[in-house]
């Protein structure tokens, strides 16, 4: 994929819209990224495990314990559009 | 339908996804609570809303409960796990992203083996079961556009994913219903398929028989019952068929199904909709699960279903379908036991007894009322009591149905048998003078009888225990008659 393509594609997954100067400068600073990971990929990292976390801390648990959840309302106070108690979204096809 | 012969010439290979929704009380990651058939939006919090900044912590029950489904289905437990994120977006999901597990989820590499009937069992390969969060509901049809109620976007699932060791709907149907028996036995899942919380979507393929590479398989989706399970993949393996035998192929794809016509539907699907970018979560650290809280987890399982089923053949002396009938509902299981272990007098053939009760009047009564054999009041040692009753022939079997109501309002069978003087009579000439008395009053009867109008005798044994209120004991009866009558003819 030409950079040009991959932000068209992953606009696409993310479901915005740029327009062609948007596209263009996004293509440009995707192959700056893409450019610095392709130097990292040329190290030799025979024998070393991938890292995915900076700490090596495991098991952060809670106990299965209810805690207080926002009201009705405070929950749907960011809610661009609703419906009485419901979210209301674009119709979206099962 | 493709025709029977068609269909004998392919195989298919069925590999089952099951989500099973977890029985904890807060949500994987927040501590929402996760209450079934709450006002819609009342159990959310930044964590599950997917406002930014907000961090999941992750709730240890989750893991315990994934623990003892991968111990119950003979699986390997990985003792590193992490989280991944797979990225969609789907309003349901207001985050944008599922937080799941992906290279290494918790259990691999597990069976279990379902019955097939006639005594016949098969393995089927567990490939994995890994841990992640439910969506919320999308309600399509309250308003012109689509509502969202997000209560259930978090609530902890494990996805148990099959190996393609499924060969027809049937072994699917069976399959499933072991899945849920087990997870109801470790008591991780309600496993009510109607409410969601137990869902399966089936992968399907066919080749020709004797062809060992698989077919070019779909997925198909929407199961929500258990017939439907069944239903769905019978016309997927038929639907393909048919477009193989028409020269056509198969696509990879996702297809609905659709209770109402029967049939299976491709999903319009956008190119790169199913590129899900999965990549390590940061804001959840990993988890490590040493032998020693494998070894607590293993030491708290039941009993599971089929290892019960064989115990109740094999000690019970039950029939296949008593046991089968038993364990399908652990209270009820565990009241059969109680039941017998409360006989005075043990033996195979009282367990047979408690057996037939339980399936007829307990069962009965449980299903009038909607109630599991844990919710009834009625003590195992009543009807342990009750049971004896007949077996020692102090009641006909009929006097003990009779009585059933009096045993339900509380009352203990061997005092209501005393206070309503109901004890079977064996007294041989207090018998002897009730038929004499019988027949004296029929005497037509007895000349029917030596005319070979044999039928008469059901009504005589009818009267006898009509006049002595069902009290005579009825082999007696019948022997005593059957002598007399005897008599009369050579008389």
């Amino acid at each position: 994929m030409t950079p040009r393509e991959t932000v068209e594609y992953v606009a696409g997954l993310a479901k915005l819209k740029f327009n062609e100067n948007e596209i263009e400068e996004f293509a440009g600073q995707f192959q700056n990224i893409l450019g610095y990971i392709s130097e990292i990929e040329k190290l030799d990292l025979e024998g070393i495990e991938p890292l995915t976390h900076i700490t090596q801390t495991e098991n952060v648990f809670r106990d299965d314990v209810v805690t207080p959840s926002l009201t009705q309302e405070e929950a749907l106070a960011n809610a661009p559009k609703r419906n009485e108690s419901f979210f209301k979204v674009p119709k979206v096809i099962g | 339908m493709a025709e029977p012969d068609v269909l004998s010439k392919y195989e298919a290979v069925i590999g089952l996804e099951v989500h099973a929704q977890l029985k904890t009380a807060t949500k994987a990651y927040c501590g929402c609570s996760t209450q079934y058939g709450a006002s819609p939006n009342v159990n959310t919090c930044p964590v599950c809303l997917g406002h930014p900044g907000a961090l999941p912590v992750f709730n240890r029950n989750v893991v315990e409960f994934a623990l003892r489904m991968g111990l119950a289905t003979n699986c390997s437990i990985r003792e590193h796990s992490t989280f991944a994120r797979k990225n969609y977006f789907y309003p349901d999901l207001p985050k944008g992203y599922q937080i799941s597990q992906f290279e290494d989820p918790i259990c691999y590499n597990g069976f279990i083996e379902i019955e097939l009937g006639q005594g016949e069992t098969k393995k089927i390969g567990i490939t994995r079961i890994h841990m992640e969060e439910d969506t919320g509901k999308s309600i399509h049809d309250l308003d012109v556009d689509t509502l969202v109620d997000l209560n259930r976007c978090g609530t902890p699932l494990i996805e148990i994913v099959s190996e393609p060791d499924i060969r027809t709907a049937n072994e699917a149907y069976r399959y499933l219903m072991a899945i849920r028996q087990i997870v109801m036995y470790l008591g991780i899942c309600d496993g009510n398929m109607e409410e969601g919380s137990l869902r399966c979507d089936a992968n399907v393929s066919v080749r020709p028989r004797g062809q060992e590479k698989f077919g070019t398989k779909t997925e198909v989706k929407n199961l929500n019952s258990f017939r439907n399970v069944e239903k769905a993949i019978e016309y997927e393996i038929s639907r393909q068929i048919e477009v193989l035998e028409g020269g056509g192929v198969i696509h990879q794809e996702t297809r609905m199904w659709d209770a109402a016509t029967l049939s299976t539907k491709g999903m319009r699907s956008k190119e790169g909709s199913h590129d899900y970018r999965y990549f390590p979560e940061p804001d959840l650290v990993g988890v490590h699960v040493a032998d020693e809280w494998v070894e607590s987890v293993r030491g708290g399982l039941p009993e599971l279903p089929l290892a019960r089923k064989r115990r109740f053949i094999s000690d019970y002396g039950l029939p296949e379908y008593d046991a089968g009938i038993f364990v399908e509902e652990q209270s009820l299981a565990e009241y059969f036991e109680s039941t017998c272990s409360a006989l005075e007098k043990k033996g195979n053939d009282r367990y047979k007894l408690v057996s037939n009760w339980m399936m007829t009047e307990v069962m009965r009564y449980l299903s009038e009322q909607k109630l599991l054999a844990a919710e009834f009041h009625v003590k195992p040692q009543s009807i342990a009591e009750l049971v004896e009753l007949f077996a020692d022939d102090v009641i006909s079997s009929k006097v003990a149905k009779e009585i059933f109501p009096d045993v339900l309002s509380g009352k203990s069978p061997k005092a209501i048998v005393e206070e309503q003087g109901l004890a079977q009579v064996s007294d041989v000439s207090w018998i002897n003078e009730v038929i004499a008395n019988i027949l004296a009053e029929n005497p037509d009867t007895i000349e029917k009888y030596k005319n070979g109008k044999t039928n008469v005798f059901g009504f005589l044994v009818g009267q006898a225990l009509k006049t002595t209120k069902g009290k005579a004991n009825p082999k007696l009866v019948n022997e005593i008659l059957t002598q007399k009558l005897q008599d009369a003819i050579k008389g």
